[in-house]
């Protein structure tokens, strides 16, 4: 039976030749990941549920990130249980304070993600790792104690779309774009419980980055994974970086795969996109919506907070001042001695930016830049419910980090296509 | 006897459920004082234990964490009812033991503020208020295993 590249990696993890969307397997996991937000109330289950707490203690990859360092007296506690857990089980793939990154950032930064394998995480974005041709979902608290626990889980083999990716995509749009587009077209739940595969001429001019700021946001569209086939961008990014250095399993959707649904997105005619509160479906053309007064900047996470994101941001605020609160959050350790390194951080220090260590501060609400009630954001980020970075009546602003960082300098929602010629 | 509280809304997220700025504690207790706070200010002072709760579709999407669960939990919501559920609360509430009743056209067919109960074991909704008994779809039997058990942490253990 012809397969998907979802069900290919399904049927190697449960031991079946084959499976098929709607069947019920117990899969194999690799790789967790752990964080300080969901990993402290999974360890307390396992406690109390008197179940053998952790398979393979190699199989987990820790790091805090939500509210790292400590934001206030209750997350400091929360980190401490999480810290004495991973130190009292000595895990050898423990990113404390310092080391520490965005989870998504870092995981696939630090070479823990390999094409072909399954990786849960307690947290949604987890859907970033299929950019290297793996399984990865975000579970609960419950589903990943479970999976520390038995080093496996059950899963519901999903039905799979193809998103077709075709042109080039022009000067001054980015993958964000793409992405955003993909969920205006689906809306938010267009891809509930699927595995949204992308495929296309067009992913082979994207970076490994760029790639995983779209599979960052299948779940925004409700989806359950992203992935895109391996190929040399892949295969480069990999080596030596890769902590196991085992040959990995490479697989591709076969020609006459089943697909649930298709779309397609015509790179060649996409414009810079800003996703309007309060949900990233509301995409609209940036010469729709430029104009729009803005309080605050902000430019990290998960989806777009890593060195790419940076130096296009700095390439815009280079000799320039910012108009509104600018606040740049370098996603990972190595990607701020990247930006240290380039001289990105003396840019945006001269344009008036605040530059925050690796966290994921207030991307969720959390700290570093929490909004006020009326406040908005243009953010780089990837969610703009209600009250997501602040008081429920502040407004955020998806966008590229380009539209952020020339919203930043006009101190409106800005076409970033000028600034960057 | 329940009280239905009924948001005519799709969408409802888990930032809406229980923010993230309450994140920073685990104990359901407290994250139920912060229950639908920024979908309904005042759904604590509403709700009354064994109350249910109905939504449109995609209830509880974006965010995994579980602490959503846990908030409806700890405010002692005996269910909630939605035309469509996010995948990831979905598979938090089985594997929390709690069960996430998916009924097509529940916006309409429920009116907030309707004495409803709720047979679990024969898939009906009695709506008193409207004098109807609804039927809805049970869970396939691998879940309702879970959730019988106790949760998926029980289960396994129960399992091993
Ligand atoms: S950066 Fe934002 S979206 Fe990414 S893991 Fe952190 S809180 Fe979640």
């Amino acid at each position: 039976m012809p397969m998907t590249i979802t069900e290919k990696i399904f049927a190697a993890h449960c031991g079946e030749n084959e499976v098929k969307p709607g069947q019920l397997i117990e899969a194999e996991v690799d790789i967790m990941m752990c964080h300080d937000v969901t990993t402290p109330p999974a360890i307390s289950m396992l406690k109390n549920a008197g179940i053998p707490p952790i398979f393979d203690p190699d199989r987990i990859v820790a790091t805090p990130d939500h509210f790292q360092p400590a934001k206030d007296i209750k997350s400091a506690e929360l980190l401490k249980r999480f810290d004495t857990w991973c130190r009292e089980n000595n895990l050898k793939h423990y990113y404390p304070v310092g080391k520490a990154g965005v989870c998504h950032a870092l995981l696939p930064e630090q070479g823990h993600i390999r094409p072909g394998e399954i990786i849960v995480g307690g947290d949604s974005h987890t859907c970033t790792y299929g950019a290297l041709g793996a399984f990865s979902s975000g579970v609960g608290s419950t589903d990943l104690a479970a999976a520390i626990a038995t080093g496996s889980l059950w899963f519901r083999v999903p039905e799979s779309m193809k998103i077709t990716l075709k042109g080039s995509l022009k000067h001054g749009v980015f993958s964000k774009d793409i992405v955003l587009d993909v969920i205006r077209q689906i809306g938010t739940d267009g891809a509930r419980y699927m595995a949204m595969e992308y495929v296309g001429d067009t992913l082979a001019e994207l970076s490994m980055e760029s790639r995983m700021t779209i599979t960052n946001m299948a779940i925004e569209a409700g989806g359950k994974n992203a992935i895109m086939a391996v190929d040399d961008t892949v295969r480069e990014y990999l080596k030596g970086r890769l902590k196991n250095d085992a040959p990995y399993n490479e697989y591709q959707s076969d020609p006459d795969a089943e697909y649930a649904s298709f779309v397609e997105v015509d790179c060649d005619k996409l414009e810079p996109l800003v996703a309007l509160p309060h949900l990233p479906s509301n995409g609209k053309p940036i010469g729709e919506v430029k104009g729009m007064a803005m309080d605050q900047c902000y430019i990290g996470s998960c989806t777009n907070g890593r060195i790419e994101d940076l130096r296009l941001a700095a390439q815009i605020m280079k000799g320039k001042q910012v108009a509104i609160r600018t606040i740049i959050v370098p996603a990972t350790p190595d990607i701020w001695a990247a930006a240290l390194k380039e001289g990105l951080l003396q840019i945006f220090y001269d344009a008036g930016c605040v530059v925050s260590a690796p966290t994921c501060g207030a991307c969720l609400g959390g700290f570093m830049g929490v909004l006020a009630a009326g406040d908005k954001c243009i953010s780089s980020t990837n969610r703009n419910f209600v009250g997501r970075m602040g008081h429920p009546e502040s407004e955020v602003y998806l966008a590229s980090p380009a539209t952020a960082a020339a919203s930043a300098i006009e101190g409106k929602l800005t076409d970033p296509r000028p600034y960057l010629n | 006897m329940a009280t239905a509280h009924v948001y005519k809304r799709d969408n409802v997220n888990t930032d809406e459920i229980i923010p993230a700025r309450y994140l920073n504690t685990d104990d359901p207790a407290e994250l139920a004082t912060h229950c639908m706070e920024d979908l309904d200010k005042d759904f604590m002072n509403k709700c009354k234990p064994g109350d249910v709760v109905v939504c449109g579709d995609d209830f509880g999407c974006g965010s995994s964490r579980e602490h959503a669960v846990w908030a409806i939990k700890g405010a002692q919501v005996k269910a909630v009812i939605a035309q469509s559920f996010a995948r990831i609360f979905f598979r938090n509430c089985i594997n929390c033991g709690f069960y996430p009743i998916e009924l097509k056209d529940a916006v309409n067919l429920i009116n907030d503020g309707d004495d409803i109960d709720i047979d679990l074991v024969n898939g009906v909704i009695k709506n008193n208020t409207q004098g109807k008994d609804i039927k809805f779809n049970p869970l396939p039997e691998f879940a309702i295993n879970i959730i019988d058990n106790g949760g998926l942490l029980k289960h396994i253990s129960k399992k091993q």
